[in-house]
């Protein structure tokens, strides 16, 4: 989202009204770094095998891949308020949000390797990523993530627990009717649900004017009574103070929220996509507003952070996601009996 | 302590309502489930003593209430979920084949999916093409679904309650002209069922009746109707012998393959759809443990590959009667006697 580059005396005033600490902005850039890292690193391994002929099945890792770079900030800026009992259902494109949630990037990446000591033993897969003790789910089909989150968000108001859930979707899973419907239901049981819309513009290919009726889904939240936000995907501070009131407010009993947040991904759809649907010359603009550089430069100037600690944090990232793919290359396939076993409990 | 009971729908109501007693995990979500009963009768008294908290009437929206059991499952919860006629499983499928039925495989059996799904299926009282359909072969095709088909008051209450204590996916299709409800016909028998709780193990079918000449393989409405057909029989001095499939999946080959071999000849009668259906599959099972007993090819009827038409006499031609059962069984004691 363009808008014009903050002051330092607008910055201190955004931070100290939002509660934010340099502890935080420093944790959330160090975990934007790692999903960055996280997702060059998967992209780099994908391609083994790959080139000069693109296989889907060559190569360590198998299948579609749709990886979200540039979508950094949108995950991290929830993730950070939630807690290990709170629920996540996410998407297709997963990665981001699952490593927000506290899931461990080494169990991660052995599941994306489809490797026995992965999230589910090799059975889900990069869209199908599961972690029980992190609560955590997610599914290939879209618009499905809406009411599954709504179902968990029901059951811990049904039991008076104190826990939120968060849906994540693209702005073409808003075109859903299970959005629509959700919103309908969230509002009636009144929810702790918040509704995260990544709107990166595209829905595969399809150009977010050419499929979107109504482009902000605020708007279309607003018809169903349910409080809701547009902010700037691309800025963690913007998605980290939305979010802190949309979950503190599901979580004290006041029902569901939804966040539009406008971001992009710098990588296409699916690896291997040709990208005709936009040119260079806009992905080339959008890199202007990335949001860890952007995140990077905030801190410097609050005096947060220098350049060593930046580069030491994105280190110590880095070195994470190297073990942790690591691990996942050198780990087990699993045992071809397995296929046969786990449809029933 | 048992009592006269009629039909199916007060046996899954008194089954729900005896485990919610002492379960808070289990609610129960739908269209009309409560005022109504699911239409049909399912969740009849469960409002009146449970309250909205834990009996829900949903907006209709099959697919966001499917979501919800999902993910209230994922969380410890157990929804019984209705799907007021089973015909409406479009609006609402993807929850349930891509995600209820797989959510536990997929997770790497991190995440059970303890849902129980009540739908009514058939027809024979005029409802037509899109409220009359029977459709379980379509779940039973999906792995991950247990397939539970009460053709009696007394199973119905124990399978119910066995779904109910099933971490796994359970779908329940009651037939209407089982359910006793004053504004349907009625083809059951009325039957003493006890108020205690008790469970039937999934997996186990029932002879009905024993015979020696022909064995007749159904589940729900179709059990009775081959009953009948059974005593028509047995007044031309043929024998049947009929089997209660209860469950679908898990399936008992066995006691179909011993049946088999016993008689050496077997009719499949269906209410579902003939082609890719159960009759196919029962019949794969069959002959793969019992071809060298068969005396003729299996037979099978089934609705022919058309929807179920409104006009009665053309409903009549296409949901299996009586006396075509009759008539099945008569060609296919004529056919091929091979010794």
């Amino acid at each position: 989202m363009w808008k014009p580059e903050p002051s330092l005396a607008d910055l201190r005033y955004t931070v100290e009204k939002a509660g934010l600490s340099p502890e935080t902005l420093l944790a959330a850039y160090r975990q934007m770094c790692l999903i960055r890292s996280f997702e060059e690193t998967i992209a780099d391994r994908y391609y083994i095998g790959k080139t000069p002929q693109f296989n889907m099945a060559a190569g360590p890792i198998r299948g579609e891949m749709h990886l979200a770079v540039g979508q950094e900030a949108v995950a991290v800026g929830v993730g950070m308020h939630l807690r290990e009992p709170d629920a996540v259902v996410s998407t297709h494109r997963p990665h981001h949000h699952v490593l927000a949630k506290g899931v461990p990037a080494d169990k991660l990446a052995a599941e994306i390797f489809g490797k026995v000591t992965g999230l589910c033993r090799g059975k889900g897969g990069h869209m199908h990523l599961f972690d029980a003790e992190h609560r955590f789910s997610c599914s290939g089909i879209v618009g499905a993530s809406f009411p599954q989150a709504a179902g968990a968000a029901f059951a811990f108001r049904h039991r008076g627990e104190p826990h939120v859930a968060v849906a994540f979707a693209g702005e073409g899973a808003a075109n859903h009717g299970t959005l629509a419907e959700t919103l309908n239901a969230a509002v009636l049981w009144r929810l702790p649900l918040v509704i995260v819309i990544e709107d990166n513009m595209y829905a595969d290919s399809t150009p977010k004017w050419q499929a979107l009726a109504q482009p902000h889904q605020f708007q279309r939240a607003l018809g169903f009574n349910v409080p809701s936000y547009l902010v700037d995907g691309m800025d963690l501070i913007d998605v980290w103070r939305v979010a802190k009131d949309a979950i503190e407010r599901a979580r004290a009993g006041y029902g569901p929220s939804l966040i539009e947040a406008v971001c992009y991904r710098y990588r296409g759809h699916f690896e291997g996509d040709g990208e005709e649907y936009r040119t260079r010359e806009e992905v080339e603009r959008w890199r202007q507003l990335d949001p860890i550089p952007r995140l990077a430069e905030w801190l410097k100037r609050l005096g947060w952070a220098d350049d060593t600690t930046l580069e030491r944090l994105r280190r110590e990232a880095e070195e994470e996601v190297a073990r942790a793919v690591a691990f996942a290359e050198q780990s087990p396939l699993p045992d071809p009996q397995e296929a046969l076993v786990g449809v029933f409990r | 302590m048992t009592r006269t009971m009629k039909g199916i729908a007060f046996a899954i109501a008194e089954a729900i309502d005896q485990e919610m007693a002492e379960r808070p995990d289990i609610v129960v979500l739908g269209e009309d489930v409560t005022y109504w009963g699911a239409v049909f009768g399912f969740t009849l008294g469960l409002y009146q003593k449970y309250g909205r908290d834990r009996v829900i009437d949903t907006p209709i929206t099959e697919q966001t209430f499917f979501g919800m059991a999902a993910g209230a499952a994922s969380v410890g919860m157990h929804p019984v979920v209705s799907l007021m006629f089973v015909d409406f499983l479009g609006a609402g499928f993807d929850q349930m084949y891509n995600h209820i039925a797989k959510n536990h495989y997929m997770s790497g059996g991190q995440f059970a999916m303890p849902v129980t799904i009540l739908t009514a299926i058939g027809g024979g009282y005029g409802d037509a093409a899109q409220h009359s359909q029977v459709l379980y072969g379509l779940f039973a095709h999906v792995p991950g679904f247990k397939v539970v088909v009460p053709a009696t008051a007394y199973d119905a209450k124990g399978l119910t309650i066995s779904a109910l204590r099933d971490s796994n996916p359970v779908v329940i299709f009651g037939h209407k002209l089982l359910t006793g409800l004053p504004f349907l016909p009625f083809e059951g028998q009325e039957e003493e069922v006890p108020e205690e709780r008790y469970t039937i193990e999934f997996g186990e079918a029932a002879v009905r009746r024993e015979g020696s000449d022909l064995t007749m393989i159904a589940a729900g409405l179709m059990v009775h109707r081959c009953l009948r057909a059974a005593e028509e029989l047995a007044r031309d001095g043929i024998s049947a012998e009929v089997i209660d499939l209860r469950t679908l999946v898990p399936l008992d080959s066995e006691t179909l393959v011993t049946s088999a071999r016993k008689t050496g000849r077997v009719l499949i009668v269906d209410e579902d759809y003939q082609s890719y259906g159960m009759t196919g599959e029962i019949a794969f099972r069959v002959q793969a443990g019992a071809l060298d007993a068969l005396k003729a090819p299996i037979r099978r009827l089934a609705v022919p590959d058309v929807p179920i038409p409104f006009s009665e006499p053309l409903e009549s031609a296409v949901i299996p009667s009586v006396e075509r059962i009759v008539n099945e069984a008569k060609t296919l004691l004529a056919a091929g006697a091979r010794a």
